[in-house]
């Protein structure tokens, strides 16, 4: 099939417009048929995005499945996929189903509830196969319509205040790669992406008002893209956004934030600032780095005091993805190829670990840790699911959360020993708040009143679980399922780098 | 078969822990202890019908990225064939141990399902140190290595009830994540320098690796010496080694079969196995190697002290355990491997049993471990007396002196000790002199369990010594089997890990270094002190003329620099080096009888004279004191000023101070409009993307 890219970001749309547009009413029926309807079409779509990767030619880092098609106002449609996007769709079409089926209880404005997800994946699978600027910029920002939507009107007690500051961080970043945006256009004429990998941008140290600009045009748009990403993945210091949008957020908002979402950052990184700014990168990669081991000593810390599960969870996602961003400027092989495969697995484990607070918050409706303790007395295959998971996110060898640490950790120890160090220091951390918060909640005697009568997890929950925790030992034990995709891509991209890197005279830098 | 050795474990944690509920309780049981009984089976004929050459089997792919190729092998040499009878035996023996200790376990209320769990967690722990002894790379190694540890966090925590056994639980993994920190950057410095993990490659390396200086943090450090150390700080979390040993003894808050097999038996001697395993490696790095004989000493001595006062019958053997395994650690660390995995074999013999033993007194007690509520037991439980004899015998090394006849204990601490004198450094003196003062300790404290525990008066509860009763067949047959190892293991394997080199270079499949074995006893003994002196020397100035070109680093299971000559020295050190670990013995022995049966007054006394020292003894030198008061409090306190300060004032104040001005008005729109801000947002964005589609059209138009 030509379009099945197309078919497969359109399915969700296409349905969100047949609960818009036909189902009426909201008793009770309309209601489960909403739920179905929507559970239908995310794994329509799963199951179409089954046959890209079978097509897919892993051998081939160029991009494949093309479509091309002009648009309004001679706008460009274009879109397809690399061995760097292509597991990020795949991700968004395998977690959908299970946010739907996370949200089964959920009894207010179910259609809008379902609408607003079923919009949110198509937008999130454009922007990982948009190969346009314009159609990029299109997705990245209207994504965060359903996702505000999801915090503001399902979420909880102070939402407006989480999704504002979401907002205000948000803007910031969205300006300026809007303004980087049309510098790029004006610089290169056009929008194309694949067309804009191969472009040179000026790199000639220039002085904008009296600072020396080192990097020249590629500094200034770096700079304007990272603003960002960086507030999207995020990154240290502009994260505390994310804690206060996750506990706001109902359980299926926070899987989609934590497990797809934020990855936009990672992979904006890879495909705009690597490699259309290589001179850029370069010079501003030692900061990055240093960012990220902050990041991770510094969340690390905090997650350890914090006493609403969400929140620990959330700080853990910021360190993990300063191991993200660490493997991405450490610029070689094992570090972006980790960076990718610690990515696609914290889908997997952050998602598994906000469903698991899910959990037990629809039966206790709360999330103070010390609200519980003891659990495993009443709930055993919970405490199993649970243990599994917090020993992933710790980075437990055989599960994938190892994979994406080791291949980062790897490739930075070849750049920069001290944040090698200050990074490695990050899995004793990882491992003290994690297992305290294992311990707070799950361990220990039952002696809570209200905790007497709680029941361990239904089928319906533990049908959710079952995939997660299969895809993290699979990615586990056996990693080349993903590094075979990504592999020969990735090397492309480092070649392209170092080519570009040597043209576009950073030698000269390199010898400073 | 080495592939039926190593899963068995696997399947059988599997069928025990998902399964019991289809197929019952005690099917599951016995499920999991059948197939690591077919385990230990095998294993035996693999090391039995081992010819000491080294063989690789591939599973699949594991990590690939770049330059970078792991797979999922087996790796089989003498070392892995040691370490898997170790490790099946031990571990069969337990888990039949356990249908009787697990039984009716006061921890659980009426009703509760137990017992799968555990065997179902011990399965696991198998499998996970079958997957570490043979992994044929560093990062399969770390998969066993991590997984062990999950294991044993598992097993100690699994009294989940108790505070103090999560407590222990959470403290085990952490103090090992500090090790395996180490660990992980000698495994990336390896990847960095070699540009392979897998041990083959690395070995070959090793000579290079000693000439190559590699930029680490603030300066410039010889790459073998640098690596070799941080590998061996992994090596001091999982063995407890002084500094990162104060999780072991609170492990014992685990149910006593785990503590008899994991925190004795098999995990804790992963470190040993590692710089085992690594011998190429650390035969390039003479620092690191002086380090480990310190510290090895250190750690025996400052273990066996505080055993010396404990009063928890459980503690007194974990001590005990740490510091034994101080002493695999010098023999490794002057470089007679060797004698280490010597040791390292009987300590898993006689140790096991010591733990087993002190589970059947506890049983026989209810569950009582206080040493000074017990007394005059050798009557009530003969058996598990008998057996904790011929503990108390191997580890306080009885035997003849200057023969090799002996328990097993006497053969190898024995070995250990004259291997440190003959090493003839300054640290090899070091290691023999805190060995044999740790000798006398490790006999004082052996004899005061066997004096509390089975002689004098009974003493606590008296309703409880009334019925203090022997255990079931299923406890007492693993004693019997592990007497067999404690008593003979020594003697049988004596010639293949401390005879003469060639025997033992046999037995390891190394190449021979045909040497004569006699000519040359004085000479070699400067020339390993030269060579120890001067660090890395060439071996061409080396003192024996007839040597043969240095053999490869890692044809055999273990290497041996060619200036390395302390095995064939150990055997020419004076008699009475020879003869002082066994007046050590004697000295302790006496010392405790003397305090124990005879004068049962004197150790209170000495207490009351003693007070600062019995006080600094007690709570273990105050190493969780100060651990907590530099280490855990400082964390916390940090984590909570960046917490409400740094994300609270700081950067939100910083990045919201101006713009949080404007939100008390968005609030109120939004209060109006439901979410009136929403569409703030939508209109900034259509905004932008209106100016960007009539930029382009105007340009675009132009051009």
């Amino acid at each position: 099939m030509e379009n099945l890219i197309s078919i497969i970001t359109f399915i969700p749309l296409i349905a969100a417009t047949i609960l818009g547009l036909f189902l009426r009413g909201d008793d009770r029926a309309a209601r489960q048929n909403a739920k179905w309807v929507a559970l239908a079409a995310t794994v329509l779509t799963f199951l179409t995005s089954l046959g890209l990767l079978a097509d897919f030619n892993p051998a081939d880092p160029g991009f494949q499945f093309v479509e091309e098609r002009t648009w309004l106002a001679g706008l460009t449609y274009k879109v397809g996929v690399d061995g760097i996007s292509i597991l990020f769709v795949l991700l968004t079409t395998f977690l959908m189903p299970l946010v739907i089926l996370s949200c089964w209880e959920v009894d207010t404005r179910v259609k809008d509830y379902m609408i607003a997800f079923l919009v949110l994946e198509s937008l999130m699978i454009g922007v990982f196969v948009a190969l346009d600027l314009i159609l990029f910029y299109l997705f990245f920002e209207a994504g965060l319509i359903p996702m505000f939507l999801i915090i503001g009107i399902w979420g909880g007690a102070n939402r407006i205040y989480a999704a504002f500051k979401f907002f205000l961080y948000t803007l910031l970043g969205s300006v300026l790669m809007l303004v980087a945006m049309i510098a790029m256009w004006i610089d290169a004429g056009t929008t194309d992406i694949p067309t804009l990998l191969n472009h040179q941008f000026g790199s000639e140290t220039f002085s904008l008002l009296g600072i020396q600009v080192v990097g020249g045009l590629q500094t200034l748009l770096f700079l304007a893209f990272f603003a960002s990403f960086a507030v999207k993945l995020p990154m240290w210091p502009v994260h505390t956004w994310l804690p206060d949008a996750h506990v706001q957020a109902p359980t299926g908002g926070s899987v989609v934030l934590a497990a797809i979402l934020l990855k936009m950052g990672g992979y904006g990184f890879l495909r705009f600032s690597l490699p259309m700014f290589p001179v850029g990168s370069e010079v501003m990669g030692p900061l990055i780095l240093w960012l990220s081991a902050i990041a991770i000593v510094y969340t690390s810390l905090v997650a350890l005091m914090q006493e609403d599960m969400k929140k620990l969870i959330a700080y853990s996602s910021v360190a993990h993805m300063g191991f993200v961003t660490m493997g991405i400027f450490a610029v070689n092989q094992q570090g972006v190829d980790g960076a990718i495969f610690q990515m696609i697995s914290h889908g997997f484990i952050s998602g598994a670990l906000f469903l698991a607070v899910g959990v037990i918050y629809d039966r206790m409706h709360t999330r103070e840790i010390d609200a519980y303790g003891g659990l495993v007395n009443r709930m055993p295959v919970y405490a199993l699911v649970f243990m599994f998971f917090t020993m992933a996110n710790v980075g437990l060898p055989g599960t994938s959360g190892f994979v994406g640490e080791f291949l980062t950790l790897i490739g930075i120890f070849q750049v920069n020993t001290w944040v090698a160090l200050i990074a490695t220091s990050g899995v004793i951390f990882s491992a003290g708040y994690a297992l305290w918060l294992y311990r707070r909640v799950v361990m220990g005697d039952l002696i809570k009143e209200s905790l007497k009568t709680i029941s361990d997890m239904s089928t319906r929950e533990r049908f959710i679980m079952a995939p997660l925790v299969a895809m993290t030992l699979i990615l586990g034990v056996y990693p080349a399922l993903v590094l075979d995709v990504i592999g020969p891509s990735v090397e492309h991209l480092l070649s392209q780098y170092q080519t570009a890197l040597i043209d576009g005279g950073a030698t000269m830098l390199a010898a400073n | 078969m080495p592939s039926i050795i190593l899963f068995a474990p696997l399947v059988g944690a599997l069928i025990c822990g998902f399964g019991w509920r289809i197929i019952g309780e005690k099917a599951a049981m016995w499920v999991a202890t059948g197939l690591l009984f077919l385990a230990a089976l095998l294993s035996w004929i693999v090391f039995l019908g081992f010819d000491g050459q080294t063989q690789q089997i591939q599973i699949f792919r594991f990590i690939e990225s770049g330059t970078l190729s792991t797979d999922w092998a087996i790796r089989l040499d003498r070392l892995t064939a040691i370490m898997l009878i170790v490790v099946t035996t031990v571990s069969s023996l337990v888990h039949l141990y356990s249908f009787g200790y697990m039984d009716h376990d006061p921890q659980w209320r009426e009703g509760e399902t137990y017992k799968p769990r555990f065997f179902a967690y011990l399965s696991f722990f198998t499998f996970a140190m079958l997957a570490l002894v043979t992994s044929d790379n560093l990062v399969q190694m770390f998969f066993g290595w991590e997984g062990v540890g999950v294991a044993s966090y598992l097993l100690i925590g699994f009294y989940y009830r108790k505070p103090s056994a999560n407590a222990a639980a959470i403290k085990a993994f952490i103090v090992n994540r500090v090790g395996d920190f180490g660990f992980a950057l000698g495994i990336f410095g390896l990847f960095f320098l070699v540009d392979s993990i897998s041990f083959d490659e690395v070995f070959r390396a090793a000579p290079k690796l000693a000439e190559t200086n590699l930029t680490f943090l603030w300066t410039e450090w010889n790459a073998a010496n640098l690596l070799a150390f941080l590998l061996f700080v992994g090596a001091m979390g999982k063995s407890a080694q002084l500094f990162l040993h104060t999780w072991l003894p609170d492990a014992m808050e685990g149910p006593t079969p785990v503590s008899a097999l994991i925190h004795a038996a098999t995990m804790v001697t992963a470190g040993v196995f590692l710089v085992a395993r690594m011998s190429p490696l650390y035969e390039f790095a003479p620092e690191a190697k002086t380090f480990i004989v310190y510290l090895g000493a250190a750690t025996a001595f400052f273990a066996a002290s505080v055993g010396l006062v404990q009063n928890d019958i459980k503690r007194v053997i974990a001590y005990s355990t740490c510091s034994q395994l101080g002493y695999m650690f010098v023999a490794a660390g002057v470089g007679v491997y060797s004698v280490a995995m010597f040791h390292l074999l009987t300590h898993a013999f006689f140790k096991a049993m010591l733990f087993l033993g002190a589970g059947s007194v506890i049983h026989a007690m209810h569950h009582e471990q206080d040493m000074r509520n017990y007394g005059n037991l050798r009557k009530k439980i003969p058996y598990t007396f008998w057996a904790m004899m011929i503990g108390t015998l191997a580890i306080t090394g009885v035997g003849i002196p200057l023969t090799a006849i002996g328990f097993s204990g006497f053969l190898s601490k024995d070995a250990i000790i004259e291997s440190a004198y003959g090493a003839a450094t300054p640290a090899g003196n070091f290691a023999f002199w805190l060995l044999v003062s740790a000798a006398v300790m490790t006999a004082f404290y052996s004899w005061r369990l066997m004096f509390m525990t089975f002689y004098g008066t009974e003493r606590g509860d008296k309703h409880t010594h009334e019925h203090a009763h022997e255990s079931p067949r299923t406890m007492l047959v693993p004693l019997g089997v592990l007497a067999i190892g404690a008593i003979f293991s020594g003697m049988v394997w004596y010639n293949d890990f401390f005879g003469k080199t060639s025997a033992v270079e046999t037995f390891f499949g190394m190449e021979q270094t045909a040497k004569a074995e006699s000519s040359h006893a004085s000479l070699s003994l400067i020339g390993a002190a030269n060579a120890a002196e001067n660090g890395k020397e060439e071996p061409s100035s080396s003192h024996d003329g007839e040597k043969k070109a240095a053999a490869e680093p890692g044809k055999g299971a273990i290497y041996r620099h060619p200036d390395n000559t302390v095995l064939d020295d150990a055997h020419y050190v004076p008699k009475w080096v020879k003869v002082s670990p066994f007046i050590a013995m004697l000295l302790g022995f006496l010392g405790a009888w003397v305090m124990y049966i005879r004068r049962p007054d004197w150790p209170a006394k000495l207490a009351e004279n003693q007070r600062p020292l019995y006080l600094f003894l007690l709570n273990k030198w105050y190493f969780d004191e100060i651990y907590d008061a530099v280490f855990v409090r400082p964390a916390k306190s940090l984590g909570s000023f960046l917490w409400k300060r740094g994300d609270g004032s700081v950067i939100d104040g910083a990045l919201n101070g101006v713009a949080m001005g404007i939100v008390p008005f968005f609030t109120r729109l939004a209060g109006r409009a439901q979410s009136g801000y929403l569409f703030t947002y939508a209109f900034w964005m259509v905004l932008g993307i209106v100016f960007l589609v009539s930029w382009m059209t105007i340009r675009g138009g132009a051009i």
